[in-house]
């Protein structure tokens, strides 16, 4: 197939190549101005530094924990975050697509609040709950729900009339059509939403955890930048970017069975 | 104003406000159901808001607060359209240059950019540079993201016919590449938009001097629930009016969307 926009594809051998030579030279300019000392060893320590601070660690805890042990907390607070954006949001929207008349009230009150950044509520989560995990738990929420419910919506609001019309047919109460026929059909576009929001929750925990929280992945970041410590504050950035992308690659998966279930 | 879920009367949105608004007087004013520590009442937000505009709080006045995070945004906004849409394009054009930039790109790409925060700091300070630094970096991966898309999304018979008369270097790039990639460009630029000004509010939060997350933390400090929700309110509005300018300058850009009644 003719690659579109694109030059010529590359043979194997030519993409491996040059992909490590790209990893190489990053690395190797990273190397060396963190060597070379045109930039001090505070602000940019080597990447092997960086490594064994990472290492360093796990092994001795730092403000309180291993960063296992703040990765933990801050999964923690994410899932339960997450769970409730889910619990709340794809029923409700499933709701939402099923009945007019909820739509009609709940979309002005959504659409108000969406535009809210979800680290903007900070300071009423403070304000509310203290360091405690409320805080962190509403501001994930706050980023994780709008996915889910508008994923969940047009999930059911598109089903196709014809699987609708069949169920009505065929005398199917609300709840049966809305368990049997809107929510099997809504699927894929709700696994899509949960993906989404799952990444937006992630991130939102990482901000909310920078200010309002004494445990957890941001909070060693926060404190890292206190110490003036960039090899434990890129240590938390590493950790922060492999969570994150696991919990994508996961869901990918999910989405990925889920459609391939379905013939498409 | 986007309305993501369905549309319904002008009127049933205004009427769900007023309600919203008189239970909001109610449950405040009326029976102190909520007390004013926890939320605060309708007339407790107007004065807030008086306060803010006329007298000035958290050092200056709402103008000024305003105007200096939009000035951040959209410094740090411009800079990674500038860098992040030529390094889509070119990615998108060659596949030789993609396997040497993609994993670089790819080690980068999932930290948030909320968790460069503590880095900024580190190397910049608490200063309007260290916010731009994040501004940008929330930005880039979009641009980067989308202009690729774009370039890769382009139809292949333009390629061709551009190959077949020979159109020289500088005027495919000009007049194929670029506008057969507006549109998803665009699509970045919308994104990379909410991603800065979402971060912008985070790293004012956590350290600055004038602009609206600024008011959010010192409302915080002061246990001023009436400011903060004014903060909240002006951080959404200028969110939504910004992403209005730049959907005029997208349909300024792209006539032709417009003329072909749709996305192109």
């Amino acid at each position: 197939m003719n690659p579109p926009a694109a030059s010529r594809a590359l043979s194997f051998p030519e993409w491996l190549g040059l992909s490590l030579a790209g990893i190489v030279t990053f690395f190797a300019i990273w190397w060396s101005l963190a060597a070379s000392g045109i930039v001090p060893a505070q602000f940019l320590p080597t990447p092997l530094a960086v490594v064994e601070k990472f290492v360093a660690l796990t092994q001795s805890p730092f403000v309180g924990y291993t960063l296992q042990q703040h990765l933990a907390s801050s999964f923690g607070r994410f899932a339960l975050g997450f769970g409730l954006a889910a619990a709340i949001g794809v029923p409700l929207g499933l709701l939402m697509g099923s009945f007019r008349w909820l739509d009609a009230i709940v979309t002005p009150l959504f659409d108000a609040l969406r535009f809210v950044a979800p680290i903007a509520w900070v300071p009423f989560a403070a304000l509310w709950f203290g360091t405690g995990i409320g805080g962190p738990v509403l501001i994930i929420f706050s980023g994780a729900f709008p996915p889910c419910l508008i994923n969940a919506y047009r999930g059911a609001k598109y089903v196709e009339p014809r699987l609708i019309e069949a169920a009505q047919t065929l005398g199917a109460s609300h709840a049966r059509m809305i368990l049997e026929v809107l929510l099997p059909a809504s699927v894929p576009s709700i696994v899509a939403g949960l993906r989404i929001s799952a990444g937006l929750g992630w991130q939102s925990l990482v901000g909310a955890e920078l200010i309002v929280a004494s445990s957890g992945i941001g909070y060693l970041l926060v404190k890292g930048q206190a110490n003036i410590s960039t090899s434990i504050v890129m240590s938390g950035m590493i950790a922060i970017g492999i969570v994150g992308f696991a919990i994508d690659a996961l869901l990918r998966m999910v989405e990925r069975g889920i459609n391939r279930r379905r013939g498409r | 104003m986007v309305h993501v879920l369905g549309r319904r009367p002008a009127w049933v949105g205004a009427a769900t406000f007023v309600v919203l608004l008189g239970a909001w007087y109610a449950l405040t004013t009326l029976t102190q159901t909520i007390s004013p520590g926890r939320f605060p009442a309708p007339s407790e937000v107007w004065d807030a808001l008086t306060q803010i505009v006329v007298t000035g709080y958290a050092d200056a006045r709402l103008q000024v607060h305003v105007l200096h995070s939009v000035k951040l945004v959209v410094l740090g906004f411009a800079a990674a359209t500038l860098s992040g849409v030529p390094l889509g394009l070119a990615m998108g054009a060659s596949r030789a240059f993609e396997a040497f930039v993609n994993p670089a790109f790819l080690l980068i790409r999932p930290i948030p950019p909320l968790a460069w925060i503590p880095l900024a700091i580190v190397w910049l300070g608490l200063g309007d540079a260290a916010k731009v630094l994040i501004i940008w970096f929330a930005a880039f991966v979009p641009a980067v993201i989308n202009s690729y898309s774009g370039v890769r999304g382009i139809e292949p018979h333009l390629i061709e016919a551009a190959k077949m008369l020979g159109v020289p270097r500088g005027l495919y790039v000009r007049e194929v590449l670029i506008p057969g990639a507006l549109p998803m460009i665009f699509t970045g630029l919308r994104l990379s938009l909410q991603a800065c000004w979402t971060t912008l509010v985070a790293g004012e939060l956590i350290g600055a001097i004038a602009g609206l997350g600024h008011v959010l933390y010192q409302a915080s400090l002061d246990i001023f629930p009436a400011m903060i929700v004014v903060g909240m309110a002006v951080v959404a509005m200028t969110g939504a009016v910004m992403t209005l300018a730049l959907g005029w300058l997208e349909r300024r850009a792209m006539p032709w969307v417009a003329a072909r009644g749709g996305r192109g």
